[in-house]
């Protein structure tokens, strides 16, 4: 085939692909299969609106108008044995990052301030392989003291790959979800991380399932993946069957392998979040870090009208985010409901 | 004086990556007095950046300790 016969092609196959995306996800709930979400992948940028009022819909159908709110904090900061190349914490790189450790009393009062913004959500995150005693304890207590201080928030945990033991453990904690990030493609794991394999990261996911507790896992865009591998990466995703997907845009970190990366651009990160929603109708599908340098506040609002039903507020695990007001403002400006933990128990 | 996001004098240099908007997302991570690298901890709407020597800085720009 010529290659004018190829966009030919491509070009009818994208004209037919929203209309299919209408009757199979909107109308059925049936999520786009990988090559279908490399043709919303391809789509010209001026069809892009016509994408995001589609993966709306699909999320206001499927999903329902609310949003829900959550902030994280690092319980344990740097000094990560891993080699993940976006990562300033990791201690093979160097970044400026130095390791730090959260006492309770500043983990209790980083779940007020979450609290207080309406958020449902509250997630302690370490910078580890996986958690030892000495982090599993501190994890422990500081659940407690967060409960002795009267804060209902739900508790959510990421801390690396875990045993089934450690499995146990948290959820014996009250822990509800448990985050661990695929981060991207099975095909470009071996080109970001070095250290572990995605197929460890896939076997804790599945024993956080089968315990019963939510799970939530989704990466980084932004980190040299071709178009092909962020189709492959959403239907991996889908299949999975996560409660909760976080997307992150890369923010080029200082001393890591990926700090002269350029950010993605804008419309290239909203076509990729409105993708991710056909290929996962149900799945609450949550804006992270990065979306501040990425999107703007712009952007911003038109991805939580393009398939985004989920948003972390204030700042991020090292890096800073916009203040959690803006968020709360924003959400009033588009008359979106912010989800009350009486809906999520 | 120090930049507190590449920790090199901050008279020399255009600084261009530390003015950009990824810096805007950036805490201090240098010590302004010296160039200690800090022990820095984002919390959900704050964060506060100790150096071993200068003491502590926080989001609400009042350095808590200086020796």
């Amino acid at each position: 085939m010529t290659a004018a016969a190829e966009r030919t092609q491509d070009a009818n196959l994208a004209g037919d692909i929203l209309a299919i995306a209408r009757e199979q996800v909107l109308e059925r709930g049936v999520g786009l299969a990988e090559e279908q979400v490399l043709a919303v992948l391809r789509l010209a940028d001026d069809r892009l609106d016509d994408l995001l009022a589609l993966a709306h819909d699909v999320r206001m159908r499927w999903c329902g108008p609310e949003v829900e709110v959550e902030g994280i904090v690092s319980l344990k900061t740097g000094g990560c044995p891993e080699d993940c190349h976006f990562c300033s914490q990791s201690g093979r790189f160097p970044t400026p990052v130095r390791s730090a450790w959260l006492d309770i009393p500043g983990l209790v009062k980083a779940a007020r301030q979450t609290k207080a913004t309406g958020a449902t959500e509250f997630c302690i995150v370490a910078a580890v392989r996986g958690p030892d005693k000495r982090l599993l304890s501190q994890v422990r207590d500081g659940v407690k003291a967060i409960r002795e201080d009267g804060n209902d928030i739900q508790i959510a945990c990421s801390l690396g790959m875990l045993t089934q033991e450690q499995v146990d453990e948290l959820v014996a904690m009250g822990v509800h979800r448990y985050n661990h990030n695929l981060e991207t493609a099975r095909s470009n794991f071996a080109n970001v991380v070095t250290t572990h394999s995605w197929e460890e990261r896939w076997d804790t996911l599945r024993m956080v399932a089968e315990a019963g507790m939510e799970v939530c896992s989704g990466g980084i865009l932004g980190m040299g993946e071709t178009e092909e591998q962020r189709a492959e990466f959403a239907v991996q995703l889908a299949e999975l069957d996560p409660h909760e997907v976080p997307m992150n845009f890369l923010i080029p970190q200082p001393g890591t392998p990926y700090e002269d990366h350029e950010p993605i651009g804008g419309r290239e990160a909203l076509k990729i979040v409105a993708a991710f929603r056909l290929a996962m109708p149900r799945t609450m599908l949550r804006f992270a870090g990065g979306r501040e340098l990425t999107l703007g506040d712009l952007g911003a609002e038109k991805g939580m009208l393009g398939g985004v039903n989920a948003i972390i507020v204030g700042n991020y695990l090292t890096n800073l985010g916009r203040p959690a007001q803006q968020d709360l403002d924003m959400l009033e400006g588009l008359k979106m409901p912010i989800k009350a933990i009486s809906d999520t128990i | 004086m120090y930049c507190v996001h590449c920790g090199k004098p901050s008279a020399a240099g255009d600084h261009l990556p530390c003015r950009g908007g990824r810096a805007a997302l950036e805490p201090p991570r240098y010590c302004a007095e010296c160039a200690r690298r800090m022990v820095v901890q984002v919390t959900p709407a704050g964060w506060s950046a100790r150096c071993s020597r200068h003491g502590e800085l926080t989001s609400a720009g009042v350095p808590a300790m200086t020796d």
